[in-house]
């Protein structure tokens, strides 16, 4: 007897009709940014809903871009050009995304293969203080962490954002998973033929757990532009913000000016939302082997 | 044998000679950034520090951990906390389950584009979403005002953000957008390494879809489930931006990561009361600890 397999015909059409209701209630607010940033006045403040714009204008980009002006860059001690502020946040937040990318992927890279083929005393209290670290929750530390900048002298300083980005220890966890993969006979005939430790991990381990790099770095890129809180606790003067921390100031300042902030949303999201379209085949494989318990 | 012990003796030291020079860099950052500053925050929670120094900081004991059980903010905080993660955590497991069981077996292209939608509101960033669903619950200018009243569900407009009681939902509403794309990115491979073999037997043997699901791929998807529930809870009990950005804790929606916030840089009277503020992380990192703890030891029970 052959039991029917696979769901019904109205339930596949049920979930099909509801997967694609609530795909366009999560689009819903990208669109609205969008399109909110080229509307006229007349179509924000409309009695009834406008959905598209009756005419795309540049006036809210405008006004964004004359709201704050800030030095375009600031490099050993000396002042770029004036421009509009919202590029120098962009700048800094670039800054920002590559400075933690690079220093999280090199040390977890070197870390993690540690961890996982090095059999060096201690080495199960050093993995079980990083499980224990990544299930506290990171915010909790976010105050001490001020002071401590504040003695370092890094407050309201770019790299106060980026060092506790590095320090977080998922990126270690995360490599620890993809080279425990890396048979060990490969790295006992590498030291036979006399390679050096560090040639080794050079030239046979991180070929190897290249793809965990990938992951790692774009979830690192995405998780670092978009770490609002720790931005806003450490930095404090218009030319040190991100693009998120400036946005979120012109917000408190001008509430009613819908279109200057969607002007502004959309300046913080877009960049953002294309680097995770490009490489989102990696960024799917870090969160999944990020999560497997080892 | 004395040759052989002295030998592996000397490897011993040359691995951890090797392991600590690679581990030297992460740790540096992981104990300077981590661990130092989180015994700072016990330390901290012990005495009565302020933002400015002005008089010498005094050790207090646990009178800090004594009083809040006495501020009326900081359990109404709690309420709203746990109301958060109450309604949030298993909202997300469920909608994150059904929106994977129904996509997991797509082609590539609507399985990728249906996971890229989904995480969008993640990737967005809390700010840029924040800003823009804060236009659409606005009370004179937000389209969910104009959308119901010119359809004739609503006479007056309604203050969303606004409203004890009603405000807190289109938080949570918010936050459910915000945190549904990273479990659906892990219940679809979950669910894609379910033992295919098992599924067919059950199905040669009579079971129906439902019976397939709770008896054999529910048990299979379980610890899945659980790293779930973990990093919701902490993501939920660490609600900040939203609250901060939305309402400043205002319309009864204040949370204890907000107060926290609230308490060290906001606060008029007593300005940056630091010991106060790291006296309540430590509660919050000590009911994290405990809600993980419970869902692991459940888990392992299972």
């Amino acid at each position: 007897m052959k039991i029917k397999t696979g769901s019904s015909l109205g339930y596949r059409i049920f979930s099909w009709v509801m997967l694609i209701l609530l795909a366009l209630f999560f689009l819903f607010p990208l669109y609205w940014i969008v399109t909110g940033a080229f509307k006229p006045a007349t179509d924000i403040y409309a009695r009834k809903p406008v959905m598209w714009p009756s005419e795309w204008v540049m006036k809210n980009w405008q006004s964004l871009f004359v709201k704050r002006t800030a030095p375009l860059f600031h490099i050993f001690g000396i002042d770029g050009p004036t421009g509009p502020a919202a590029f120098r946040w962009l700048i800094n937040t670039v800054f920002m995304a590559v400075m933690a990318m690079l220093l999280t992927c090199a040390t977890a890279a070197m870390s993690g293969y540690s961890l996982a083929k090095k059999r060096f005393r201690g080495r199960a209290l050093v993995f079980s203080l990083i499980i224990a670290a990544m299930a506290l929750p990171k915010q909790v530390v976010l105050i001490p962490l001020l002071k401590e900048m504040s003695i370092l002298k890094l407050m309201n300083n770019i790299w106060a954002v980026i060092l506790p980005t590095v320090g977080w220890p998922f990126g270690v966890f995360l490599i620890k998973q993809f080279a425990e993969s890396i048979p060990g006979e490969i790295l006992e005939a590498a030291r036979i033929d006399g390679a050096s430790e560090m040639k080794t991990f050079t030239t046979v381990v991180f070929p190897m757990i290249k793809p965990g790099i990938g992951a790692l770095a774009i979830f690192t890129f995405i998780n670092s532009w978009n770490d609002y809180f720790l931005q806003l606790i450490m930095l404090s003067s218009n030319e040190n913000y991100t693009i998120s921390l400036g946005i979120a100031t012109l917000q408190a300042e001008t509430s009613v000016d819908m279109g200057l902030l969607m002007a502004g949303a959309a300046l913080a999201s877009i960049p953002i939302i294309i680097v995770f379209l490009i490489f989102q085949q990696y960024f799917t494989k870090g969160i999944t082997m990020g999560a497997v318990k080892g | 044998m004395n040759k052989k012990q002295g030998l592996s003796r000397a490897l011993q030291r040359r691995e951890d000679v090797a392991g600590y020079l690679f581990m030297a860099p992460s740790l540096i950052f992981f104990i300077g950034f981590v661990i130092i500053p989180m015994f700072i925050c016990v330390g901290m929670s012990l005495t009565d520090a302020t933002l400015h120094n002005a008089a010498p900081t005094r050790f207090v004991g646990l009178k800090n951990f004594i009083t809040m059980w006495t501020d009326k903010t900081f359990l109404g905080a709690l309420k709203n906390t746990f109301l958060i993660v109450v309604v949030s955590v298993p909202v997300t497991c469920l909608f994150s389950l059904w929106v994977a069981s129904a996509t997991y077996k797509m082609h590539n292209v609507p399985l990728s584009l249906f996971r890229v939608i989904f995480y969008l509101p993640v990737v967005t960033g809390s700010v840029a979403v924040t800003v823009v669903w804060k236009w659409i619950f606005d009370n004179y200018s937000g389209i969910l005002n104009t959308v119901l009243k010119t359809s004739g569900i609503i006479q007056k407009n309604i203050n969303w953000l606004g409203t004890p009681g009603l405000t807190i939902w289109c938080i949570i509403l918010i936050l459910l957008t915000t945190s549904v794309g990273q479990p659906i990115v892990l219940y679809i491979s979950a669910l894609g390494n379910v033992d295919q073999s098992l599924v067919e037997a059950a199905e040669v043997d009579g079971a129906n879809n439902l019976q397939v699901f709770w008896r054999i791929k529910w048990p299979q998807i379980m610890p899945t489930t659980l790293y779930i529930i973990v990093i919701t809870t902490i993501n939920s009990f660490q609600c900040f931006a939203l609250i901060q950005l939305l309402t400043q804790g205002g319309s009864d929606t204040n949370t204890v990561m907000y107060y926290i916030y609230y308490t060290a840089f906001k606060m008029t009277e007593q300005a940056g009361h630091f010991g106060y503020a790291n006296a309540m992380g430590v509660i919050l990192a000590i009911f994290i600890g405990i809600l993980s703890a419970i869902q692991f030891k459940l888990g392992s029970e299972k």
